[in-house]
């Protein structure tokens, strides 16, 4: 079989995905529930996506600990996403130079 | 029209960079794998997804069948079937049947958290340049990455793993910060998690998420349930 067969069948898949919920659902959801679940859906999947795989993100415990605490500090402040996630990176390097 | 594009593309930096370098690593191992750098770059093009991608070249370089292939993409993008109903509860009344066709390509874990997170209605243009620049980055990283992929220092690609999560954090802290309800859901969805990954180890990543996420949300949903008036400020 060739790749080209399989990237094909993995990208129609994961279109399909996507493509079904989002173009063919069409109404305003009536549910006080469903619509309060789907509220929240983006922050539990973004939190459990985020911990525990954040303390492993840089392949050392403790630079990634020192990088989740500052994004989290200044997420706290409020700081542009842009700000936060580049500051974790670099405080992540920088304290890997020191160990 | 035309701001909102840009305004995407703006919001779409961080993704593009976090994407850069995530996709870097793939770009290696596709090779790796035994894939070109063409195939690698098409795989990102055409899928736009980290952990499918991964697992698709699994299948590819043992020789899995079209059958296998098509269940783990199932099991682990469905995920953004639950984003996807989440967020086309949040379109904006120009977004009509074509562009729900062209943007749902688009629709990533941090495409969604970013979108999720805009007060008011979501515009095509909105969508296209955050998908655009989302886009350019993750294919531009995959091919880097398959071509060139021992250039950059290990320090510096290590420190890069951890972008995309600081961006998450950025996302989740500032509303659980201001509501107590969303705060509840995303400790429980993290308490979950990390029960999942040292317990439960049984269970694959991918499903581990989705459980997470559908019980905390759900949780969410029973003990706060969102009023009319709290959806119309958005957030």
């Amino acid at each position: 079989m060739t790749v080209a067969v399989y990237i094909f069948v993995m990208a129609a898949v994961t279109y399909i995905i996507r493509m079904v919920p989002f173009t063919f659902f069409r109404k305003k959801i009536k549910s006080r529930f469903v619509r309060s679940f789907l509220k929240y859906i983006p922050y539990a999947v973004l939190s459990a996506m985020t911990i525990p795989a954040i303390f492993t993100s840089t392949g050392n415990v403790v630079t990634s600990v020192v990088g989740t605490l500052v994004a989290v500090v200044l997420a706290f402040f409020d700081l542009p996403l842009i700000v936060v996630a580049l500051a974790a990176s670099a405080s992540a390097f920088i304290t890997g130079l020191f160990i | 029209m035309k701001s909102n594009f840009l305004r995407g593309m703006n919001h779409g930096i961080p993704i593009a960079l976090g994407y850069l370098s995530v996709s870097f690593g793939f770009g290696i191992l596709a090779v790796e794998s035994g894939l070109s750098v063409l195939q690698s770059s098409v795989i990102s093009a055409s899928n736009l997804t980290s952990a499918g991608q991964i697992a698709g070249v699994g299948v590819i370089a043992a020789g899995g069948t079209l059958l296998e292939m098509i269940l783990v993409q199932l099991v682990i993008n469905i995920r953004y079937s639950l984003m996807a109903l989440s967020l086309s509860q949040k379109l904006d009344r120009s977004f009509t049947a074509p562009h729900r066709l062209l943007a749902s390509y688009g629709i990533t874990d941090e495409i969604f958290a970013v979108c999720s997170a805009q007060n008011g209605t979501i515009t095509p243009a909105y969508m296209y340049g955050m998908i655009l620049i989302s886009m350019a980055g993750w294919v531009l990283g995959t091919f880097l990455g398959a071509s060139a992929g021992e250039v950059l220092p290990d320090s510096v690609t290590a420190a890069m793993g951890i972008v995309l999560y600081g961006m998450f954090l950025a996302i989740i802290i500032p509303p659980s910060r201001r509501k107590k309800s969303v705060l509840f859901v995303t400790v429980i969805a993290a308490l979950l998690s990390v029960l999942f990954k040292y317990v439960l180890t049984m269970i694959s990543g991918g499903f581990a998420v989705i459980i997470c996420a559908i019980a905390a949300a759900g949780l969410g949903a029973v003990l706060f349930p969102v009023s009319d008036e709290e959806e119309e400020a958005g957030e």
